[in-house]
């Protein structure tokens, strides 16, 4: 197929688009000048004050913590809801669990972080690390079903019933040869969760106590106080690490998925 | 192999206990306490808000309760403008900015689609590369740019387009450019994902029967993309309803949008009931169009089978 010109133009546009904002915040964060618009020659100044940040610094181990946490929550219970929805036939309040299960994927997140508080300040819960965890958990196991959901879907059963033929129980096949198989859909999901909860403002305002702010909470109160280049120069860190680990896990799905089609040649 | 199929079923029931469990509790217990605190009277307390239920105190305690439920949040919000414009204000602005996704997100899904086969991971790696990035990040990064002296107004006045800075920040459109420059990935991932499973042949058959591409676009590609078109619209249009960050960093002091109002009712003056009642009156307004688009994807699959 040849692409038009027309397909060619909104392509192109639509990229630099989405593209150039960030990589201007990117080159801006270098900038030396203390007035965010002038441009002052190359420097990492900024960087630097950003390491001498205690607050910031505070923040951000925090968030890397509740990210960490619930993503690996958030991986094993999506994926024990996906293999349920797909593997489980149909049992009673299946549509009220699927219904659960993609209602947070779209909803409002204020009222999803009003509802969560409203339940620990009903439950009497100190407000901190793990009411946040548990929120972000909540909302990131939804996505982690779906991505590990369409990838056993996609997945032949022969595999399972191969397995279960040469004498494992429906569980061990389960772990001996689904598991292996829709690993990279299991790791995506945890990347996705991770990002996620590393990304998520709204929520984790609602469910935080005081003293205990993530990066974005503390990058939003920076930012309505207007603009500073020590933001520049922590939104470039971040959108390095995000786009590290986007190419390192895109890298190792397409060598999993190499290694699985040498080895089981269909 | 349908009896493998049931020896499957049973510990892939097991596997639904722990999250079944968990979304119970952290996900429709707590609608039950917002309704709850919706219909509670609000207090200068702490927690701020009457309680209303006592299970211990029994059942003359539960009807008291029950006698003691009082509606006059949600009278307070039909009868103050200020909530009424806040809702239409977030479903005017949902609704345009679906609208200009959906004018700038077709055309980009189209030309995915249309991108060779080996090609196209690329292409959706770089849609995807920037939703995964902070949508705070992106939000503040506009900031950069829209702001005074920033990067537009500096080539604006270095094109000689205009003499003097332009207002771009703290405006509606400031607002749409953030909120459609958030979305896009939300709304060209599904329309792409309908789109590459379009098989050519079905356009080359189009051609053969002598439609011009833009006929055969218009009447075989566009119908058979609508459900990505629902998925897309759907995707965007629910959460921009309720979105608090975009418009409370790039739009005016004007008029508020839903969700800032409930962050204001919550966090500024600490009226938990009523930011309940606007939850509750929220979702109503959302979860309806979610069920019709259910049902019509219900329909749907019953009838492709």
């Amino acid at each position: 197929m040849k692409l038009s010109r027309f397909n060619l133009v909104s392509l192109t546009l639509g990229l630099a688009f989405l593209y150039l904002p960030i990589v201007i915040m990117v080159i801006y964060s270098f900038n030396d000048s203390r007035l965010v618009t002038v441009w002052g020659g190359w420097s990492l100044r900024w960087y630097r004050e950003l390491f001498q940040d205690e607050a910031m610094l505070a923040a951000a181990w925090m968030s890397l913590r509740v990210a960490l946490a619930s993503a690996t929550a958030a991986a094993v219970l999506g994926t024990l809801a996906a293999v349920a929805l797909s593997r489980a036939g149909h049992f009673r309040g299946r549509t009220l669990f699927s219904g659960m299960l993609y209602a947070p994927l779209v909803m409002p997140e204020v009222i999803t972080g009003l509802s969560l508080l409203l339940l620990f300040v009903a439950l009497n819960a100190e407000r901190g690390f793990w009411t946040v965890t548990i929120a972000h958990t909540t909302l990131t196991m939804c996505f982690v079903a779906v991505v590990v959901q369409s990838r056993l879907g996609s997945l032949d059963r022969s595999y399972e019933e191969a397995a279960m033929d040469l004498g494992c129980g429906p569980v061990e096949a389960f772990f001996q040869a689904t598991v292996p198989l829709i690993w990279p859909a299991i790791a995506a999901g945890w990347m996705l969760a991770f990002a996620l909860s590393l990304d998520d403002l709204v929520i984790a305002s609602f469910t935080t106590g005081p003293g205990s702010a993530t990066l974005p909470i503390r990058i939003y109160s920076e930012v309505r106080l207007g603009v500073k280049p020590q933001i520049n120069a922590i939104c470039t860190l971040i959108v390095a690490v995000v786009t590290l680990a986007i190419v390192i896990a895109s890298l190792a799905s397409k060598l999993s998925r190499a290694k699985a089609d040498s080895a089981a040649p269909m | 192999m349908s009896g493998a199929r049931r020896i499957f079923t049973r510990p892939a029931r097991l596997a639904v206990i722990a999250p079944y469990l968990w979304m119970a509790l952290f996900f429709l217990v707590p609608f039950g306490f917002v309704v709850k605190i919706s219909l509670s009277q609000s207090a200068i307390a702490q927690p701020p808000y009457t309680p209303v239920f006592d299970l211990a105190a029994g059942w003359d305690a539960l009807t008291a309760a029950f006698a003691a439920l009082s509606l006059d949040n949600f009278r307070l919000l039909i009868s103050d403008n200020l909530y009424v414009l806040s809702y239409l204000r977030s479903l005017v602005v949902a609704a345009v900015s679906t609208a200009i996704l959906l004018l700038i997100g077709y055309p980009i899904a189209y030309a995915m689609a249309r991108l060779p086969r080996g090609w196209q991971p690329l292409a959706m790696m770089l849609v995807i590369v920037p939703f995964w990035t902070s949508f705070l990040i992106r939000i503040y990064a506009w900031i950069n740019i829209l702001q005074h002296d920033g990067l537009l107004n500096q080539t604006l006045l270095a094109l000689h387009l205009v003499s003097a800075p332009l207002v771009w920040l703290s405006t509606d459109t400031a607002m749409y450019i953030g909120i459609v420059y958030s979305y896009l990935p939300f709304m060209v991932l599904p329309l792409y994902a309908t789109l590459a499973k379009l098989p050519p042949s079905l356009n080359e058959a189009a051609a053969d029967l002598g439609c011009s591409p833009r006929r055969a676009f218009w009447l075989v590609t566009f119908p058979l993309s609508l459900p990505g078109i629902g998925a897309g619209v759907l995707l965007c249009f629910i959460p921009i309803v309720g979105e608090f960050v975009i418009p409370d960093l790039l739009a005016g002091s004007g008029s508020l949008m839903i969700g800032q109002t409930l962050w204001l009712e919550f966090f500024t003056n600490r009226d938990w009931p009523v930011a309940s009642a606007i939850a509750v009156v929220l979702l109503a307004v959302l979860l309806l169009p979610l069920m019709i688009y259910e049902r019509l994807q219900r329909r749907q699959l019953e009838g492709g089978r």
